[in-house]
């Protein structure tokens, strides 16, 4: 750490289009794939996509608080990805299958 | 007397709450007596307040609280004693009492026992406010009040389909009315400012109303008179009336309600008497209704129903005094009328309870050793209605006459004879179907019959005195007691028609004569057809066969009005059900519920179950708000 802004090696905004592109990416799984693996997998790439964000800004104000939120963030993350894996297993065994176009009884 | 005039109507209210309340579980079989102490309390303190209010030229008016207050719109609940109403106190709670008594044994055994008696003394404490109210808005209370024990106590067998149509057709006649009279009582606030008898009868004393205003109150109110006194052509009512108890038609249909309508237009007398075409018109009204329900009596077969065609004929004869201002008379006549009517009412009670409940007159005849009390009382009734001397009917029928024709109204009093011949006629024509000739029963009907108990010979024989000496109160002239008490209420009304008090003279012994004969004629002719020639009104029915048959459809009245107002009523609700009921109201009920449905068929393909659409819901969502928020 140290130095200012002005002598970063890399610039905040190459930061700011990696994070885009990871959550564009990971949107686009999210949107796209059938696979309820992979849509779990794409939501931790949209949460990644923001801890970047937050690590890029926290570093360029020089501020921690946005390094603490990253924490928070991985934490929350660690929490979802068991409660979404329990309820991928629970459904596989009820529907034996994880193809999520196929889960749409909620149809109105 | 300031202080219990209040009791009067309120004892029989406690004895109708208490009995209605505990009537059913704890009470029973026992019912009788709590009305009957309560109504003998009412007739003392009305005895007591008769005797405090003689001669007192003001009436006594006990202000109990003040009912509505709304602008200038003050009335209070307030009651008035002066002679007209102690008069009615006395007659109303006198032969309630009695007709109570003779209840205890008539009704005995039912198993609406309590209930009848609850309702009875409700009708004692309406009554009684009707006729101590000290306004025409408690009056409206009154009057409200006893239609509608009139109408629970009509429809009292209510498993009777019959008993629960005459309930009904009783409460819409006189609803129409009342529409009439509750009218009348707002046009008097509006011209007067106040609805004080006090107030009123002075404003109007004083002079200076408008004539037209004063002729259109008097019109409304004599047309709540005309409901509720069964006059033509709102008499339609009373005979159906006859489906409740007897004891009922005693006191409610034939000795109390019914007269409200006379002590309406008598309490207003400075009214009726400032515009002389309303008196015209009662007295028109009155005079017709005496002979045309005269006439229907004729043919009835029903021994109740010839009664109540005969009451609605002499309240006509109350009206046609009313309506040459003979107001003291049409009281007078209101009270022997209470006596001796309420007399054969309960002695046909009689009648048809000794024969296990047989009212047709044709299935009688005979009884008069059978049930010998209730012949002998019944005779003293009929004595009376027909205006025989001495008997009460006599003199004050022939008060009536006299005074119509010292108005000099010699139609009036030409119709007035003709109905008392027949009115003779009928009432005799009941007596001798019911108890002379061959008995015409069945045998076993026959072997059964047999006299009343006391508790109902009792209250017959104190009506039969009153029946034949209650007519030494009204002698005509200077000699009438009951016209000098009454002086002070009529006084200011008299002055204004220029009627003074007369001396006999030799006209008023004709006159009285000729009504004796004209009775004793009537009395003759049905003992000839009905006892002496039994083939006579059989062969006289067939020969006047279209006329007899016009009369003993009563004048197809009630078919008239099947056939315009309630046909036009029942097919115009009909088509406002079928129209506007089934089509507006239904159709936007149904309409709301179809357009909800609508929409829901169109939006709910957005409802797919699938999470991954909602989510690009939410994308797109998003973008455009941060689109929004970041660009614009």
């Amino acid at each position: 750490m140290g130095g200012t802004p002005a002598d970063m090696a890399i610039p905040v905004d190459w930061y700011l289009y990696l994070s885009a592109a990871l959550f564009i990416v990971g949107a686009a799984g999210m949107l796209i794939r059938r696979n309820l693996f992979i849509v779990l997998f794409s939501l931790e790439l949209m949460l990644n996509a923001v801890n970047i964000n937050l690590v890029g800004f926290s570093r360029f104000h020089e501020n921690l608080a946005g390094q603490n939120f990253v924490l928070f963030v991985m934490a929350i993350a660690a929490a979802e990805a068991a409660v979404g894996l329990a309820i991928a297993t629970a459904l596989f065994r009820n529907r034996q299958t994880l193809m999520v176009d196929l889960f749409d009884r909620m149809k109105g | 007397m300031e202080s219990y005039i209040w009791l009067i109507p309120v004892l029989p209210l406690v004895a109708f709450l208490i009995t209605l309340i505990f009537g059913k579980w704890w009470i029973k079989d026992s019912a009788h007596w709590l009305p009957i102490l309560a109504m003998a309390g009412s007739f003392g303190l009305s005895l007591a307040a008769f005797i405090q209010i003689r001669g007192s030229a003001e009436p006594v008016v006990v202000e109990l609280w003040r009912w509505f207050s709304v602008g200038s719109f003050q009335v209070p609940f307030s009651l008035q004693m002066d002679q007209l109403s102690s008069v009615m106190c006395l007659v109303v709670s006198g032969i309630s009492l009695l007709i109570f008594i003779y209840s205890k044994g008539y009704m005995h055994g039912d198993t609406g026992y309590y209930r009848f008696f609850a309702y009875m003394s409700l009708f004692g404490f309406s009554m009684l406010l009707l006729v101590l109210a000290g306004n025409y808005l408690l009056l409206y209370l009154g009057w409200e009040a006893v239609g509608l024990c009139s109408y629970y106590l009509i429809g009292y067998f209510y498993h009777k389909p019959e008993a629960a149509a005459a309930g009904k057709k009783a409460f819409i006649v006189n609803r129409v009315g009342d529409f009439g009279f509750g009218l009348g009582v707002m046009l008097i606030f509006v011209t007067f400012g106040t609805l004080d008898y006090v107030g009123v009868f002075q404003q109007v004393g004083v002079g200076g109303i408008g004539e037209g205003a004063l002729l259109a109150i008097a019109l409304l109110l004599f047309m709540g008179a005309m409901g509720k006194s069964a006059q033509f052509p709102l008499h339609v009512w009373l005979p159906d009336a006859m489906e409740g108890p007897t004891p009922v038609s005693a006191l409610i249909h034939a000795a109390t309600m019914v007269t409200a309508g006379v002590y309406l237009v008598a309490r207003s007398a400075v009214i009726f008497a400032s515009v002389p075409t309303a008196l015209l018109v009662v007295g028109i009204i009155g005079t017709f209704t005496a002979i045309f329900a005269a006439v229907i009596g004729i043919c009835q077969k029903d021994i109740k129903k010839v009664l109540a065609y005969s009451t609605v004929s002499q309240l006509g004869y109350m009206f046609m005094a009313l309506g040459v201002g003979a107001w003291a008379i049409a009281i007078f006549h209101l009270m022997t009328h209470a006596f001796f009517k309420a007399l054969l009412f309960l002695g046909a009670g009689s009648v048809i309870h000794s024969l296990g409940g047989e009212q047709d007159m044709d299935k009688m005849g005979g009884l008069r050793k059978r049930i010998p009390a209730t012949y002998y009382t019944l005779v003293a009734g009929a004595l009376a209605l027909s205006g025989i001397f001495p008997f009460a009917g006599f003199w004050s029928k022939d008060d009536i006459l006299g005074s119509v024709w010292r108005d000099g109204q010699y139609l009036f009093w030409a119709v007035g004879l003709i109905a008392a011949f027949i009115t003779a006629f009928y009432t005799f024509r009941m007596i001798f179907m019911t108890f002379f000739g061959k008995p015409r029963m069945d045998e076993e009907t026959g072997e059964h019959i047999h006299e009343s108990p006391w508790s109902m010979i009792v209250p017959l024989i104190v009506l039969a005195l009153g029946a034949l000496l209650a007519g030494f109160l009204g002698l005509p002239g200077k000699l009438g007691v009951l016209q000098s008490f009454l002086e002070p209420v009529f006084g200011s009304a008299n002055h204004i028609l220029g009627i003074h008090e007369h001396s006999l003279a030799a006209t008023d012994y004709v006159l009285m004569v000729v009504s004796v004969i004209v009775a004793m004629l009537g009395i003759v002719l049905a003992w000839f057809m009905y006892v002496k020639r039994t083939d006579l009104p059989a062969l006289a029915g067939r020969r006047l066969q279209p006329v007899y048959r016009v009369v003993y459809n009563k004048f197809y009245v009630d078919e008239f009005y099947a056939a315009t107002v309630v046909r036009l009523t029942v097919d115009g609700s009909r088509w406002v059900w079928r129209n506007f009921d089934e089509k507006i109201i239904d159709g936007a009920v149904h309409g709301t519920a179809w357009l909800w449905q609508r929409a829901g068929q169109v939006a709910r393909p957005v409802q797919s179950g699938r999470v991954q659409n909602y989510l690009l819901g939410m994308f797109i969502g998003l973008f455009v708000v941060v689109t929004v928020v970041v660009f614009l």
